[in-house]
């Protein structure tokens, strides 16, 4: 079972913080899921799908494995729906999967995280974009994101 | 070479020794560079220090370079704001064979080195057809028998397609830089017959820091489509901008420039082009798109007079019609997925993208297509993904692929058979450190798997099913099943059983290194195997281990022995009389403006 990790402090508090978080969270976001991105996949391209196109601009929570880092420095971390076997920035031979999310999150990434399945909240943004420093594509995107590591 | 009459030279042995005798400096091509007279290439000298351009000197046996092959030289006098300078003389040839002493003198100094040039027979065969098994090491060949013929009391009920050929070799496929090479540069090897170094397609790998300014040597594409009127093919089940295929006609430092090179194969004027990787092909706006452009190549394709398929019923129905002569078949945005999960397991990505066509049939396509062209035809196909699951050490699928590839192969020997024109070559490009080391018996006692793993006498034999008529057993989850450990590995947990519920995924990313992924870690009887490779692998790697080559046909009784991949080059443009001049009315000039003033005006 997924549990999303809290912040330190007795018990009771914690509880009453779970609860109280968990009321707001329902009140102003979607939760979305890998299998909801796409309406179809075929081969000339993907189609999103009717609920990812609702949800632009508004508050969504995705459920993914954040993906090794571009750089150190980079904006942005990778979202997948399966954690990463390849790297595709560290081999060349390697590609991401087509239905990466891209995250820009609110803090500076902690680089330390990588591999782990973590729970993202931020505005959903859709549309082929460009990253200004590294170059680097998408189409699906949560900015101002907070992330939670799940276990 | 045609500016200046140079002649052979008769090399003395001791020339050798003073190969190299200046570090940091480089002659391209390399010293010891075999290749084909008339052959384009670029030449290019970088010295270990700032030189000005009145004080190098530059030639080939004693005759100015510059005279020699008739062109001024780009002079870099800091090149890529290093401290050195380069020269560099794109597209030359030489068509005189022979041995040629390169001298680069910065006026102290001078470096040498030695290219060997070598031309061809007349025409020997009018076809020829380049099987890539990628990554198929000795285990994965013997495997393939073992589940798609069967064995009993030591003997084989039958062979693969590609056993049986009359002549073969074993193939050193070591680079430039390494002795491990990677599939592009080894790809690299087959289609131009110059080595290269790890990720290189195309090109020498020289101090310039742009991808696509290293010295380039001339494809089996440009070659063919330079000089010939034959039709080319490219097939493979990997993405068609994947490093084999790129092989055929790509110039990159990086087999990561995947957009490049999907233009790059559209302007090579290959005529059959199928495979997967749409991704690659389609305009940025397109969802799915990998591209940072608005080219579609795919509209591209159709609107130059290709037939264009996406599903395997498209494809058969382009290739069945007589007028269809160019074909661009495109089936998964990805690498398509393998004849395990395909005819068996339903896994991968096999819901999403259902009607993918088989290796096989998309050779026997590429073949009824091909074969119209009445002067022949060069047809390259690449079981792609042999390699794909060796990394992840799932050997499973990569022995099912090893017989799709066997199935292929059928096919194309099945259509040189009725004829004697035609040279098939079946090959790895590189292997795996895989074996097979006996058998996994559910029903030996013991509280561990490793106690089932019979060795000797006590593997006997596995207990796959018969296959059914395409040679895949129709179940591989079977009670004793063969035992085939790899040797160079990530941490992982080995099941010594088949992953049924998609392809093995042995290490995941964590904290920047690759750690055992835990979602095997409670199967029964998984069992932890600490990595022997450093832990920034995350897969299986590749390994020096020569690769067998078998042939057929006009030209094939050139394989013998050991040989270096770059050689298979040679036998291939042998076969094809590619030595000879160039006939007049090739077509690749025209179609390169043509179609270069088509990307940029969309």
């Amino acid at each position: 079972m997924l549990r999303r990790g809290i912040l330190r402090g007795g018990a009771l508090i914690g509880l009453l913080y779970c609860g109280a978080a968990a009321r707001v969270a329902a009140a102003v976001e979607s939760t979305l899921g890998f299998n909801e991105l796409y309406a179809k996949q075929s081969v000339l391209g993907m189609e999103l799908s009717m609920r990812v196109k609702t949800l632009a601009g508004h508050t969504v929570r995705i459920l993914g494995y954040l993906a090794p880092p571009l750089k150190p420095d980079v904006r942005f971390f990778v979202l997948t729906r399966a954690p990463v076997a390849l790297c595709p920035f560290c081999n060349s031979d390697a590609d991401w999967p087509s239905d990466i999310v891209v995250v820009y999150p609110r803090a500076p990434l902690d680089a330390a995280t990588d591999g782990l399945p973590v729970a993202v909240t931020g505005t959903l943004e859709l549309g082929s974009k460009i990253d200004a420093q590294t170059g680097f594509v998408s189409l699906v995107r949560v900015i101002d994101a907070e992330f939670t590591v799940v276990r | 070479m045609r500016h200046h009459a140079m002649r052979p030279y008769v090399i003395a042995l001791v020339f050798a020794l003073f190969v190299g005798d200046v570090a940091a400096a480089a002659i391209y091509p390399i010293d010891r560079a075999h290749f084909l007279a008339g052959s384009k290439f670029d030449f290019k000298v970088e010295f270990d220090q700032i030189v000005p351009q009145g004080s190098m000197r530059v030639t080939i046996n004693g005759i100015d370079a510059t005279r020699a092959f008739g062109k001024t030289f780009q002079y870099m006098e800091n090149e890529d704001g290093s401290n050195a300078s380069s020269g560099l003389i794109r597209d030359v040839t030489i068509t005189e064979p022979g041995k040629y002493l390169v001298e680069a003198s910065d006026g102290v100094t001078t470096q040498r080195v030695i290219w060997d040039v070598y031309t061809t027979g007349p025409r020997k065969a009018k076809n020829v057809i380049l099987f890539i098994g990628d990554g198929m090491s000795i285990a994965n060949r013997t495997a393939a028998r073992m589940l798609s013929k069967g064995i009993r009391e030591g003997k084989y009920y039958g062979q693969l397609a590609f056993d049986d050929m009359p002549h073969m070799a074993l193939i050193g496929t070591s680079g430039v830089d390494s002795i491990i090479t990677d599939s592009a540069n080894s790809m690299s090897a087959y289609t131009t017959g110059h080595k290269s170094s790890v990720n290189a397609l195309g090109v020498y790998v020289s101090r310039a820091k742009d991808n696509l300014a290293h010295p380039k040597v001339e494809t089996l594409t440009e070659l063919v489509k330079r000089k010939t009127k034959l039709a080319v093919g490219i097939v493979t089940d990997a993405e068609l901008e994947d490093a084999t295929p790129a092989g055929m006609f790509a110039h990159t430092r990086r087999r990561g420039d995947k957009d490049i090179i999907a233009e790059q194969m559209f302007l090579s004027g290959a005529d059959v082009v199928m495979g997967g990787g749409s991704a690659y092909f389609l305009p940025q706006k397109t969802p799915g798109s990998k591209r940072k452009d608005d080219n579609n190549l795919v509209e591209l394709y159709r609107r130059t007079g290709y037939r264009v398929a996406t599903t395997d019923a498209e494809m058969a129905q382009a290739a069945a019609d007589a007028s269809t002569r160019k074909l661009f078949g495109v089936f998964h945005p990805d690498n398509m997925d393998g004849a395990l999960d395909r005819h068996l397991l339903k896994k991968g990505t096999v819901d999403r993208f259902p009607d993918q066509p088989d290796v096989a049939d998309m050779t026997r396509a590429a073949i009824d297509v091909l074969s119209r062209n009445p002067d022949g035809f060069v047809l390259m196909v690449e079981a792609g993904l042999i390699d794909k699951y060796n990394h992840p050490l799932d050997w499973e699928r990569s022995v099912y692929d090893t017989i799709m590839l066997s199935n292929a192969v059928q096919v194309a020997k099945d259509f040189a058979a009725k004829r004697n024109d035609t040279l098939v070559i079946v090959t790895p490009d590189h292997t795996h450190g895989v074996s097979i080391v006996g058998t996994v018996d559910d029903a030996k006692p013991g509280p561990e798997m490793r106690d089932k793993i019979g060795v000797y006498q006590e593997a006997g034999f596995p207990n796959y099913p018969a296959p059914d008529k395409d040679g895949y057993p129709p179940s591989v989850d079977v009670s004793r099943r063969l035992a085939v450990f790899y040797g160079n590995f990530p941490d992982y947990y080995e099941t010594f059983r088949p992953n049924l519920d998609g392809p093995r995924v042995p290490a995941v990313s964590k904290d920047k290194v690759y750690v055992a992924n835990e979602i095997y870690k409670d199967q029964p009887g998984a069992m932890l195997r600490v990595g022997n490779l450093p832990r920034s692998a995350d897969t299986g790697t590749h390994t020096a281990d020569d690769a067998l080559l078998t042939a057929m046909g006009p030209g094939s009784e050139a394989f013998h022995g050991f040989m270096e991949n770059v050689e298979v080059f040679r036998v291939m443009v042998d076969a094809l009389g590619l030595g000879a001049p160039a006939r007049s009315g090739a077509r690749g000039a025209d179609r390169q403006t043509q179609t270069k003033r088509a990307l940029t005006s969309q």
